[in-house]
């Protein structure tokens, strides 16, 4: 009896397991394991999207640094440049000023010396004048031959270099 | 949904003192008649045109459902009566009876059985159940589209993912969706029916010859249809062997088609009964001694081999639908290595992925 299967049961088994079988998978499994594909799909998509996301970040971060260090290069050039630049001012202002203090000096010098060459000879002159006024005077006096008097007079001034 | 759940599976922690009620109101019966615990357990554990619950017919209370009886005899047509003319057994209703439980012709002719039996009526009630169940879980991912499971929906969706993954896929291989279905639904049949089993009272429907029997010629009748020509030329022209023994393989291969689902039909079959068998064979102790001392102890014993029946209801289930995908993925698959003799009976023979490598 237990190992003789029965003509009936196998009959209905065969029919209700069909029936149960297209059931189910029409309207069980099918839905069922759509379902789930598609949100394993959907949850797939956004770890995959998360980690692009992700990418997209690191690489926006590694972009903002490098902008970051590109501008912090370029602050670093302009001082450099502006530094070099006020230097490079400073020693021509300071060039341009020796020059000027020297060339100035020289000029004042020149002007010193023309003047002082100027007050000599009107000095000359005048201690020529004095002297041959008194020796005139003297003279006048003394000589009589004014022009002899006068040559000799001018022969000892030139001999006297005044400076 | 959740209820029935709970509620179902404390039913099943019963099942031992439930028999045992039935049981004792047995040896009230049977005090002057010798005890017979073969014929009790074969006729719990096999098919019957009535479905009986508790007590005897007369004598104080019981209830037994009669079912409805179909037999188509040549000559005569089809009949169709309730079971309760038939019984006790040996009553004769429109030139019929019973021996045995087997629907007989009072005249020698042969006649053909087509009565919802207890087994059947078992079976349409498991469909039922099946239906409700899993198109409540279809229910669910309609109604919680693209959120997280709830309820039944989350309590099945991990075994419903475990078998397309775990059983499916890697034993089929890519083209596994075509037969996930299948898979899927003798699964959950074989699992509800083995718990359904384990209930006070009733049917044994996976353990019986005729519904594993037919599991296994319908995995058969896959594997065959959907084999493709490296299945047979695997079975006609054996790779890897010498060549004068091929022509010997033929047959031995050809037994192994045939042994495959073979060895699903005795597996489900023995497996099932057996548990039954045990628990029945426990409680019978006590009708055996004729002493209720040893109650304790069959209860024990018997409440123990019910809790690891709810383990096997879901192991078996589980190997039935793994080695029938095995049996289709050798059939399916598009080259065959060295592992293709996966009829083995151990979970952990080398599961081929995916098309496989050229040997």
């Amino acid at each position: 009896m237990l190992t003789n299967p029965s003509i009936g049961l196998l009959f209905w088994q065969l029919v209700i397991f069909l029936i149960l079988l297209f059931l189910l998978t029409k309207f069980a499994w099918k839905p069922i394991l759509s379902s789930l594909r598609e949100r394993e799909s959907s949850i797939e998509g956004a770890l995959r999207m998360a980690d692009q996301a992700k990418l997209e970040m690191q690489e926006l971060k590694a972009g903002n640094e490098k902008l970051l260090a590109e501008a912090r290069m370029e602050r670093d050039r302009i001082l450099k440049e502006a530094t070099t630049v006020s230097n490079q001012l400073i020693e021509q202002a300071k060039t341009k000023a020796t020059e000027e203090g020297n060339r100035m000096i020289v000029q004042a010098r020149e002007a010193i010396q023309n003047e002082k060459n100027a007050a000599l000879a009107e000095v000359k002159n005048t201690a020529a004048k004095l002297s041959i006024d008194i020796a005139e005077r003297i003279l006048r006096r003394e000589l009589a031959d004014q022009p002899a008097q006068q040559q000799l007079v001018d022969s000892y001034l030139k001999e006297v270099k005044l400076n | 949904m959740k209820r029935l759940l709970i509620a179902l599976f404390c039913v099943l922690s019963f099942p031992v003192f439930a028999q045992e009620q039935t049981a004792s109101v047995h040896e009230a019966n049977k005090e002057e008649e010798a005890f017979n615990a073969g014929e009790l357990i074969l006729h719990h554990v096999g098919d019957a045109h009535e479905w009986h619950f508790f007590g005897e017919e007369g004598e104080g209370p019981h209830f037994t459902l009669p079912l409805p009886v179909m037999a188509y005899q040549p000559g005569k047509g089809l009949s169709v009566f309730s079971s309760h003319h038939l019984y006790p057994e040996g009553t004769v209703h429109e030139g019929l009876k019973l021996e045995h439980e087997t629907l007989e012709a009072v005249d020698g002719s042969k006649v053909y059985d087509l009565s919802i039996t207890k087994n059947v009526a078992s079976l349409l009630l498991s469909v039922v159940l099946l239906i409700a169940v899993f198109f409540t879980v279809a229910g669910g991912y309609r109604k919680n589209h693209g959120h997280a499971p709830k309820g039944v929906q989350s309590f099945f969706e991990p075994i419903i993912i475990f078998v397309r993954d775990e059983v499916a896929k890697k034993a089929i291989g890519p083209k596994y969706e075509r037969y996930l279905p299948y898979l899927l639904t003798i699964f959950f049949f074989i699992w509800f029916n083995n718990l359904l089993g384990l209930l006070p009272g009733a049917a044994n429907l996976t353990g019986n010859l005729a519904v594993t029997f037919l599991f296994a010629f319908l995995t058969l009748l896959i594997t065959t249809f959907s084999s493709n020509k490296y299945y047979w030329s695997h079975i006609f022209w054996t790779p890897g062997v010498p060549l004068w023994l091929r022509p010997i393989m033929i047959p031995v291969e050809l037994i192994g088609v045939i042994s495959k689902p073979f060895s699903l039909m005795v597996r489900l079959f023995a497996n099932v009964t057996a548990g039954h068998i045990i628990i029945l064979s426990f409680i019978g102790l006590i009708f055996i001694f004729n002493d209720i001392k040893i109650a304790p102890l069959s209860i024990a014993f018997g409440l123990f081999i019910n809790v690891l029946e709810l383990l096997v209801a879901i192991l078996q289930a589980y190997i039935f639908t793994l080695l029938t995908a095995m049996y289709i993925g050798g059939a399916v698959e598009e080259h065959h290595d060295h592992d293709y003799g996966i009829g083995g009976d151990d979970a952990d023979a080398p599961l081929h992925v995916s098309g496989g490598h050229a040997h």
